[in-house]
């Protein structure tokens, strides 16, 4: 679910860099009240661990496949969530740098859609009311389902919003929805053994009572929902090149096909829902689009040309560094 | 990514590299931070179809990595990781986008191949060059520059010591993995045993970073640690930030490869 | 200034659990002695070793240095003069570099940046590792960690070093260096350790825990040499038989 710097505009890396910024500075400042500092170390080396069990491949039985853990809900769970964010986005950014995983600019979507979404929505909303009942198992589960669906639903938002694709939304939902509420069960299954077995080897680790959420929380939540929903779509609108025009052409390809049911029935929703109401709009802005790629030879010429260019200054560049000149 | 053992050698080569002392490991690492900010953001400000334009761009990885000392096949082994994703994703491209675009003699490219084209030089410059940024940096550098840009202390306090144990987890994890290999015989790790696997390096995990807070307190720690000793910017950094400023902007106002291109012969349109 | 450095009253510390893991131990160190602490492992040793800074709050009894007691109300003084060498180097170096790292007590202490370094630097070269200054802590060899961690408490100028296991991991060079160096210093030092022979070189005089009880404290070399008593506390005997 990491998504690289190719596929996000500025405008799109932009304002989740903003949110995501925004909510890093106020779980630091929420951290830095509580005071505990005996947590400092401790996060660091959560941040190690989860890196590290990210690595660690396990069956998945009856399908031959296998999944691993990604761990935000599991950090929301052991450290409480501010704490449990700033572990996620230390770690993806280790990632981004490190390996090429996720983007520097894309860096903003995906501590949204895997540290905001199940850190502060399925965490409270999901896990900690049924953990408090007594039932962690059942909550992990849908916690930990619902929020890589979110996080899913949040990926083909920020990818149609910015346009550089060309799959419409509705494509990307039926791609990436289906695909994610198996890992979304996985994750669930695998971050409910692990606080099973360290609830029973070690008792005192887990925060016994997770918090209930409170109505400013909530009202934050949403009003963040609603503001990131009303700005993707506003960025959407302003790009009708590549959006409408790859769903005019998906959408006929995609109802001839044998899932035109589901198709149907997601198109439904979508319009039910009004969601993005843009991306139902028909006829390609060809005009448009000729200015754009209107490009001619001159242009390929010029890049293999440039390329070449690069090159040289690069070789000349390493070259003069390997054999320095005597001082 | 490869095996957590594949990694953590990434992760010591990157280390050591960043150790080299290059006039580029030299600059203050704010400038090289703000640098690679304005340079993935006019990379992705460039329209879904253009291509050539983008191309002068990967003069800055280029540059940086020759003059840092940073070898390239590391860069490109780190892209072709990422890489896989992008091309799959934007395979569709082609066929979505099926109207002509660009003629070259009798072949015609349609605006998919362009789009795709755009995408893939996207991601190989951005992936570049976040590789260049913190091998000729260094990750303790770079969080030093992010404190002193503005990031939450905590957060840059929380980036240097999940770096410091990376290696220390990481290993311990390996280590475990192989253990239960070398008893397994080839059978995969079961979803049922992941619990305890996993639990045990959970709880490791979490009884070392016990001894690291007794260890911090008994050293007189407080909840911050002392910032860092930096460098200041001098002209050298303004110089770095405000050149390469200036021909990212250039890059995204004129087409260079098409007025390049337009003087050789032929190219005239 | 007291003739006695460190005083330990009927220390009993219970866990959570219930397991009483000091149950009583009272004895005195003076100025410049070396003492070794000895005992099975789940004897005692880390735990009383964590009530010397502090660490760990005493369920009854006592602990003075000088002539603080340790209490919440003194831990920074406490850790002034108490320096603690943890068993792992790799619990304690954490920064960048070894020198901030070794830098990182003293700035804490409240010295400016270019003071604390020198301190740092001093102290590097004090156990002979100054030229692992630029050095990131976690590539290093352990026995170079370990002068590092050393190193980092040295920094401190602490009167007393606490050391745990100073000897684990080392290969038997390292740890002939280790020797050489401890025993150069001129702090009061206690060592927990299994590394009997380590006891015997650095140590007049030797402290052993028995299941949360001090049962010994007399010369080192009687004590570790009587076989009976020592089978009894369930350790061996050193030097060994033949």
């Amino acid at each position: 679910m990491h998504m690289g710097d190719a596929l996000i505009s500025a405008t799109v890396g932009g304002t989740f860099w903003a949110v995501s910024g925004a909510s890093l500075a106020g779980a630091s400042r929420r951290l830095r009240r509580e005071g505990d500092e005996s947590r400092v170390p401790l996060m660091g080396v959560l941040g190690a661990f989860v890196f590290a069990v990210q690595m660690v491949n396990f069956a998945i039985p009856g399908t031959g496949s296998s999944g691993h853990l990604v761990g935000a809900l599991m950090l929301a769970a052991l450290l409480g969530p501010p704490a449990a964010l700033l572990v996620m986005g230390s770690v993806l950014l280790v990632q981004a740098l490190f390996f090429a995983d996720g983007g520097l600019l894309a860096f903003g979507c995906n501590l949204f859609n895997m540290g905001i979404l199940p850190i502060f929505v399925a965490f409270p909303l999901l896990y900690a009311p049924l953990a408090r009942r007594g039932r962690p198992g059942l909550g992990a589960l849908l916690a930990a389902g619902v929020g890589m669906e979110l996080g899913a639903l949040a990926v083909s938002l920020e990818t149609v919003a910015s346009g550089l694709t060309g799959l419409s939304f509705r494509a990307f939902l039926l791609a990436l929805l289906p695909i994610h509420l198996p890992i979304g069960l996985v994750e669930g299954v695998a971050t409910a053994l692990v606080l099973r077995f360290v609830a029973r080897a070690r008792p005192g680790l887990l925060v016994p009572r997770p918090e209930p959420i409170g109505r400013r929380v909530l009202g934050t939540i949403l009003g963040a929902a609603v503001l990131v929903a009303g700005l993707l779509s506003w960025i959407a609108s302003r790009q009708p090149d590549g959006l409408a025009w790859a769903t005019a052409r998906v959408a006929p390809a995609l109802g001839a096909a044998p899932g035109a049911a589901l198709h149907r029935l997601a198109a439904g929703i979508q319009q039910r829902t009004a969601f993005l109401p843009d991306y139902a709009l028909p006829g390609p802005d060809v005009n448009l689009l000729r200015q754009r790629s209107g490009t001619s030879l001159a242009g390929l010429l010029g890049g293999a040309v440039t390329l070449l260019l690069v090159a040289t200054v690069g070789w000349l560049l390493a070259r003069r560094r390997a054999s320095p000149p005597e001082a | 990514m490869a095996s957590l053992a594949d990694a953590l050698l990434d992760l010591r080569e990157m280390d050591r590299l960043a150790r080299l002392d290059t006039p580029i490991h030299r600059l203050e690492p704010r400038a090289k931070v703000l640098a690679t900010a304005l340079f993935l953001a006019v990379l992705a400000s460039f329209g879904p179809r253009e291509v050539s334009s983008l191309l002068p761009l990967a003069l800055f990885p280029v540059a940086l990595a020759a003059l840092g000392g940073i070898p390239f096949a590391l860069v490109v082994r780190k892209v072709a990781l990422g890489l896989p994703f992008i091309l799959v994703l934007g395979a569709f491209l082609p066929w979505l986008e099926r109207m002509p675009a660009l003629q070259v003699g009798p072949l015609v490219l349609s605006a998919g191949w362009l789009a795709y084209g755009s995408l893939l030089a996207r991601g190989i410059l951005a992936m570049a060059t976040a590789t260049v940024l913190v091998a000729a940096t260094g990750f303790g550098e770079m969080c030093a520059a992010l404190d002193r840009l503005g990031a939450p202390r905590a957060f840059s306090q929380q980036l240097l010591f999940l770096h410091r144990y990376l290696f220390l987890v990481g290993e311990e994890a390996e280590r475990a993995r192989q253990a239960r290999a070398l008893r397994a015989a080839g059978r995969p790790l079961s979803a049922r045993e992941f619990g305890p696997f996993a639990g045990h390096l959970l709880i490791r995990s979490w009884e070392r970073a016990e001894r690291v807070h007794l260890a911090l307190c008994a050293r007189g720690f407080e909840g911050t640690l002392p910032k860092r000793v930096q460098g200041r910017f001098r002209r050298r950094e303004w110089t770095f930030l405000l050149g390469w400023a200036t021909f990212f902007i250039l890059c995204r106002w004129r087409p260079l490869p098409v007025l390049l291109g337009s003087l050789l012969p032929g190219g005239a349109p | 200034m007291s003739h006695h450095l460190l005083d330990v009253r009927d220390l009993r510390h219970a866990y959570p659990d219930g397991t009483l893991a000091l149950d009583g131990p009272t004895f005195t160190l003076h100025h410049g002695e070396a003492v070794a602490l000895v005992g099975a492992n789940g004897a005692g040793k880390s735990t009383l070793l964590k009530h010397l800074n502090g660490s760990l709050r005493p369920t009854a009894g006592e602990v003075r240095v000088g002539e603080l007691p340790v209490h919440p109300g003194t831990l920074a003084q406490i850790r002034r003069t108490v320096g603690m060498v943890f068993q792992d180097p790799d619990d304690m170096l954490f920064m960048p570099t070894v020198l901030e790292d070794v830098a990182f007590g003293p700035r804490n202490q409240g010295f400016p940046v270019g003071e604390a370094d020198a301190r740092a630097l001093e102290a590097l070269q004090q156990v002979g590792a100054a030229h692992l200054a630029a050095k990131a802590p976690y590539h290093l060899s352990m026995g170079e960690k370990r002068r590092c961690a050393l190193a980092a408490v040295l920094a401190m100028a602490p009167d007393i070093l606490v050391l745990d296991e100073p000897s684990t991991g080392l290969d038997p060079r390292g740890r002939r260096l280790l020797v050489d160096l401890l025993r150069a210093f001129t702090h009061t030092r206690v060592l927990a350790t299994h590394d009997l022979d380590l006891a015997l070189r650095l140590c007049p005089r030797t402290l052993v825990l028995h299941r949360g009880r001090l049962v010994a404290d007399g010369p080192t070399r009687e004590i570790l040499a009587d076989r009976a008593r020592m089978e009894a506390w369930e350790l061996e005997a050193w030097p060994p038989e033949g």
